[in-house]
């Protein structure tokens, strides 16, 4: 467990920012990550006052706000009729309903995991992220950038209608994946998304199904405790069909 | 910190300090029900209601309660008793450690699902470990408990 010496509910985002920025402060999330550390902080700083708690339907995107929980996602129906299941796909194995009810969209970008179920469904479809500091920038450049003093505020996702699929190995229900696997269609092309390789989610794209294949056995997989880089890779190429086989049935 | 939120029903003010965790603060105030099992935020132990929402109380901050109310198994009483004879009917119970977090979420899931399926059960359940049991007596007393639930809604 974290310790920490002042607790400040953040009154606008400017405020929250400008409180980050010391290195001894944090954004407090949903804390179900944070509480697993030791870490001792001068100040947590809260974004629960602030209305990101929201998912808004503004007609050409989805904004998610950065507090939205992993349960909001998993049973918001609008994201559900728009994004063929995705977020409900890629939060449903997450520990449990009360654990979904806590963790939150935000902290889940930010730390940017390499087992991340949420960045893997997320990089299939077109993402911006608003950032108190930055502003906004695209979703893909934002998880290649190190962990830095900014505060995530929204994420946006383009409605555009892609078909898109989901998949993930686990050796136990609730336990932390082996490897996910995302897929969708953008226009002519194949997009792939693999992530818990066990390294950050990465996308390839390819106009025929056989490249995308070959891209996504050339990906660089590795060894954890979880599963070894051989079987990894072979996991990818499984999961990938299976994707692909969703969507077929979904009628694409 | 001071705190003004609802527990059980009642209207109440605390002081918390910054970096106390709702499981906490409740075992403070005495919902000595609430109990903490891990330390990964995985076991379900922790689990009370805040607005009527199943929650780990071992990962929300104390100071997030401000405004909000929370519900514990003491608040639940009577209807604890009666979801816990189910339990006992068909011996789920053996420890008993996990009960009162799996009671709190059991509870949470009649509300907030309709004639869940077993897949959609075990699902709102899996959150909730248990060490002693193969969860099927939990399991069957769900059953029984529903049906008689559903029974009485008509
Ligand atoms: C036991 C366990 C199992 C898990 N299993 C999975 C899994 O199978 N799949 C999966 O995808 N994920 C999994 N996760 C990760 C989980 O889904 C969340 O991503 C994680 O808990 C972080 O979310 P949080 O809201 O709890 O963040 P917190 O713990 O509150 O914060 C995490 C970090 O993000 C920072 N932060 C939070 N919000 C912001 C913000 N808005 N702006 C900037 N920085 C911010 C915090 O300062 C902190 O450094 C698991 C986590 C745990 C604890
Ligand atoms: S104590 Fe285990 S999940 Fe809260
Ligand atoms: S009965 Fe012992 S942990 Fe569940």
């Amino acid at each position: 467990m974290y310790t920490a010496r002042n607790y400040v509910k953040a009154e606008s985002l400017a405020q929250a920012h400008a409180l980050n920025q010391r290195r001894a402060n944090a954004i407090l999330g949903g804390g179900c990550w944070m509480r697993m550390g030791e870490r001792m902080y001068d100040t947590l700083i809260d974004l629960s006052g602030l209305g990101l708690d929201q998912i808004q339907d503004r007609g050409e995107e989805a904004a998610l706000g950065a507090m939205v929980t992993l349960r909001q996602l998993e049973t918001n129906f609008m994201l559900e009729k728009c994004f063929d299941g995705l977020f409900r796909k890629c939060t449903q194995h997450i520990v449990g309903v009360q654990f979904r009810n806590c963790a939150t969209l935000g902290g889940s970008v930010y730390s940017r995991f390499g087992f991340s179920d949420i960045v893997t469904a997320l990089l299939a479809l077109s993402c911006q992220v608003e950032l108190a500091g930055a502003g906004r920038i695209p979703l893909e450049e934002y998880v290649k950038q190190p962990r830095d003093r900014d505060v995530l505020a929204w994420v946006f996702v383009k409605k555009d209608g892609r078909p898109v699929a989901y998949e993930t190995a686990r050796n136990s229900e609730t336990d932390l994946p082996v490897l996910t696997c995302a897929l969708s269609r953008v226009g002519e092309s194949w997009r792939a998304v693999i992530g818990a390789r066990p390294g950050i989610s990465r996308v390839v794209e390819d106009s025929t199904w056989e490249g995308l294949e070959k891209q996504v056995q050339a990906l660089e997989y590795g060894d954890n405790m979880r599963g070894s880089a051989r079987y990894r890779r072979h996991l990818a190429g499984v999961l990938l069909k299976r994707c692909r086989e969703q969507m077929e049935v979904s009628g694409v | 910190m001071t705190i003004k939120w609802i527990l059980n029903g009642a209207a109440r003010t605390d002081e918390v300090e910054a970096d106390e965790t709702l499981l906490h603060c409740l075992r403070k105030v005495g919902c000595l029900s609430v109990k903490c099992g891990c330390e990964t935020s995985g076991c379900g132990l922790c689990t009370v209601w805040m607005d009527g929402t199943p929650v780990l109380s071992c990962s929300v901050p104390a100071p997030r309660a401000e405004g909000h109310a929370v519900t514990t198994l003491e608040g639940l009483q009577e209807e604890a008793a009666e979801f816990g004879a189910f339990l006992a009917d068909e011996g789920a119970e053996q420890c008993g450690f996990c009960s009162p977090g799996f009671i709190m979420n059991v509870l949470a899931m009649v509300r907030e699902l309709k004639n869940p399926t077993e897949e959609e059960i075990q699902h709102y359940l899996t959150g909730n470990l248990c060490r002693c049991s193969g969860y099927q007596g939990q399991l069957r007393a769900i059953r029984k408990y529903l049906a008689v639930k559903g029974g009485e809604q008509g």
